[in-house]
């Protein structure tokens, strides 16, 4: 693979920030037509990478030529003016204002009236109607995107994307929130737009879909390029070890639990929403994990978050230990033990600002008050430093900020923050989302040894795979109605999929 | 098909909450004083709230990016005591500057402009260059600002003494009316009317609603917000300086201390009138009715012959409850 032209060549390009070389001597070369995935673990330094040629990081060395031409980009509108277009994987839209206007932001069609250059809102209007005609999308422009599902607003972010006519589109984890059929829809976008010669540089963890749809791959690990391959070359195993560094036999580790007897039941429970969760009955055991499958928007966050008491329950009951229980508050579900991980980590789960240890304290902050009402600060700094050693937390120490470490160690200190509650029942909403491969395996250790501790635990999860590996039961949810309850050791991925998509017309 | 009905009601109440809000104030003051729905009434709430608009205009800019400007106020008595030291009558006895010829009125008016503007880029520097947090920023040019109109204010053979004698070519654009209408009414209508042109139908407008709502999604999407920003606050700080002259013309005076607190009223009236705290929400209506809500409570209780001091509990009461209620519409519903 050499000698030919290139798109975009990024030459030894290195980046440092204060204590960490992000980036070392780091060269991607993309070829004109070509799906070229980006590959290695949270850290690794795509992102990174990525901001470098999208001029939200300025890199310290390193050439970057598109088209044959060296070229400075100082900022993103640079990098849009040379063709270059991203979908961010951390980026929120505008949450208040319409679809086509997140569409067109930074580039409004413009009518000149007499004196004023103004916006031309039916053009613009127009553009995203053709725009999504295109593509098969079925979003109406004038749609608020704060009231749209997060799948919904994904599609947008990839429209928005296409729409710049690009030579080279940046796709950072576009299916992170995507639903199966959206993926596929999404791979048919990229089919087309490699047909019509773009390229694409798609970051993502996911190697089912490299295998599908890439045609090379490079795989980086600790800011280092470990190589470029043709895809077809690869192999699961192949990539799992040139980004790990490491074979990894078994995704999943052995497990030995044993479920016991129902510490929670759940009766007919429901939303008052007529769009969430109705009627969803389910037990939980002692040492069980029970795994809840669907697809995105089937309303598993909402059920946990309603048996948490984060939302209000129009009827249903809940039984804890055979006595029925009304959770009014997460305080209420604190008293009964109850722990909920949640989805967002980084909205909802981390306080960015400050450090492991005020993160691994702060649910249980009441156990640590002396009689004088100041903290036992000896006593939390004990419980940390065993929590960070239980779950082989990488941390240089505890007084660092949590927003310095990677995803799966600030999930660990999550775990370890709802673990010092000693709940009997933990439950964990996508426990591994955007976490690498060798994190992702120390995270189910630690789930199979609580259970075996008989902790009683419910993870929502997305991944077929992690659902299948983990759960004793796997209860599927779709359109916020349970499906069916399947034990977890027989049950195909087709089975679940099928279960997921029951009551969709 | 009652309950969708009362479901729309409830939805169109709460969508224009501010609205029926002031149109309730007006039909209960108007109950106790039917007098009340005069047009000389109507004239001089318009004429009190002008220059209120126009500060609310330029607070309403900052606030939609999510800063503020503290200095507002300092801006509007900055403006006042420079446009009115040099728009004297020659025959007034305490003149600020004794031996100044009489000027054509628009160089002190765009003396006094500029200043306000050169304040206005100041802050945007600080702010957009140094990423200085707005709210600390304007803090300290406030300050500042005070200072230097406290002591051109007490140059000799001033000395501190409040402006007076102010020509009438000057005054007339506070007072005096075409074809019936207040001049200051006409100016606030305008500016009011550019802002809203500005805010729904430019480029402009909705990359400063963008960066409001998510700063970083507009920077990816290619906007220049630290031009952006830059220009916001030294468009908003000349809304400022206009309110100040129009101020001094308006009173026929000025001292250092004029404009003092007019921020908070403005803030006040923009959060009143839906601009969300965090920015990336709000328009131009709203922030008239916020206004006016702020004018009929001053102006009616007056009216009604209410002790003027419970406008101030009537207004915090507002403030709070308006607020309470209009954030409704974006809190969502678990």
């Amino acid at each position: 693979m050499n000698g030919e032209n290139f798109i975009l060549e990024m030459n030894n390009i290195s980046k440092e920030f204060p204590g960490v070389k992000a980036l070392d001597n780091v060269t991607l070369q993309v070829r004109p037509g070509t799906v070229h995935a980006l590959m290695g673990e949270n850290g690794a330094g795509k992102s990174t990478l990525m901001k470098c040629l999208f001029g939200i990081y300025k890199h310290d060395s390193g050439e970057i030529i598109i088209d044959g031409n060296k070229v400075e980009i100082k900022d993103s509108k640079t990098a849009i003016n040379l063709g270059i277009s991203m979908i961010h994987q951390e980026l929120h839209p505008i949450p208040y204002r319409s679809v086509m206007e997140n569409i067109w932001l930074g580039r409004f069609p413009m009518k000149n009236y007499v004196l004023f250059k103004l916006i031309d809102n039916k053009k613009m209007h127009e553009d995203t109607i053709n725009l999504f005609r295109n593509l098969n999308i079925n979003i109406e422009p004038n749609t608020i995107v704060g009231t749209m599902s997060v799948s919904k607003i994904q599609l947008m972010e990839i429209a928005k994307a296409v729409s710049y006519n690009s030579k080279v589109i940046i796709m950072d984890e576009p299916t992170s929130s995507l639903t199966e059929d959206e993926v596929d829809h999404l791979f048919t976008i990229i089919r087309d737009l490699k047909n019509r010669g773009v390229s694409i540089i798609y970051i993502t963890h996911k190697i089912d879909e490299v295998l599908k749809i890439a045609d090379e791959v490079t795989i980086m690990r600790d800011g280092k390029k470990m190589g470029t391959w043709v895809a077809s070359e690869l192999t699961r195993d192949l990539i799992i070890s040139k980004m790990v560094g490491r074979e990894l036999t078994n995704m999943f580790p052995p497990k030995s639990n044993v479920p016991g007897e129902v510490v929670l039941r759940v009766e007919n429970l429901t939303s008052p929403f007529p769009k969430s969760f109705k009627n969803v009955s389910f037990e939980l055991r002692k040492g069980e994990i029970l795994g809840i499958g669907g697809l995105v928007g089937a309303q598993r966050t909402e059920l946990v978050e309603a048996i948490f008491g984060l939302r209000s329950i129009e009827s249903g009951k809940i039984f804890i230990k055979d006595k029925e229980v009304n959770i009014k508050s997460p305080t209420y579900a604190k008293n009964h033990r109850i722990a909920l991980l949640t989805e967002e980590r980084r909205a909802t789960g981390i306080f960015p600002m400050l450090s492991v240890l005020e993160n691994t304290v702060i649910a249980n902050i009441k156990a640590y008050r002396k009689p004088s009402l100041l903290l036992d600060n000896k006593k939390i700094r004990k419980d940390v430093e065993r929590s960070i050693e239980m779950l082989k937390i990488k941390t240089p120490s505890y007084k660092t900020l949590i927003k310095n470490l990677s995803g799966g160690n600030q999930q660990k200190v999550l775990i370890a923050r709802w673990l010092l509650t000693t709940p009997d029942i933990l439950i964990l909403d996508e426990p591994t989302r955007g976490i690498d491969v060798g994190a992702k395996y120390e995270i189910y250790t630690i789930i199979a040894e609580l259970a075996k501790q008989g902790k009683s635990i419910i993870m929502i999860s997305s991944e077929m795979p992690e659902l299948i590996g983990m759960s004793d039961r796997i209860m599927v949810m779709c359109e916020g109605r349970m499906s069916g309850i399947i034990e977890g050791n027989k049950v195909t991925e087709e089975e679940i999929m099928r279960l997921a998509t029951k009551f969709i017309a | 098909m009652q309950n969708v009905k009362i479901k729309k009601t409830i939805n169109f109440i709460s969508q224009n909450f501010i609205y029926l809000f002031l149109l309730l104030l007006i039909i209960i003051i108007a109950f106790i004083n039917p007098n009340f729905l005069s047009l000389t009434c109507l004239r001089d709430i318009l004429l009190q709230c002008s220059t209120r608009v126009i500060i609310a205009v330029g607070m309403f800019c900052i606030l939609l990016t999510g800063g503020v400007d503290l200095g507002a106020g300092r801006v509007i008595g900055f403006t006042a005591v420079l446009s009115a030291s040099m728009l004297q009558t020659t025959d007034y006895a305490r003149r600020f500057y004794p031996n100044l010829p009489q000027q054509p009125l628009f160089i002190p008016i765009l003396i006094a402009l500029l200043a306000g503007v050169v304040v206005g880029i100041l802050n945007g520097i600080i702010i957009s260059r140094f990423s200085v947090p707005p709210f600390i920023a304007t803090l300290g040019t406030q300050v500042i600002v005070y200072g230097i109109t406290s002591i051109y204010f007490d140059l000799p053979p001033n000395n501190s003494q409040p402006i007076g004698g102010l020509r009438k070519d000057f005054t007339f654009l506070g007072s005096g009316s075409i074809g019936g209408i207040p001049i200051i009414v006409i100016l606030a209508i305008l500016i009011a009317a550019i802002a809203w042109l500005v805010f729904t139908k430019t480029s402009f407008g909705k990359n400063t609603y963008a960066i409001g709502g998510n700063r970083q999604a507009a920077e990816v999407s290619g906007i220049n917000v630290k031009m952006t920003l830059f220009i916001i606050y030294t468009v908003a700080s000349l809304c400022f300086a206009f309110a100040g002259v129009l101020e001094a013309a308006r009173t026929g005076g000025a001292t250092n201390n004029y404009g003092f607190m007019y921020e908070f009223d403005a803030i006040a009236a923009c959060f009143v009138g839906g601009v969300s705290t965090t920015g990336g929400i709000g328009t131009i209506p709203g922030v008239l009715a916020g206004v006016f809500i702020f004018g009929v409570i001053n102006y009616g209780l007056t009216f009604i012959g209410i002790n003027p001091y419970w406008q101030y509990i009537l207004k915090g009461i507002v403030i709070v409850f308006a607020v309470a209620f209009d954030i409704r519409k974006y809190i969502a519903k678990k």
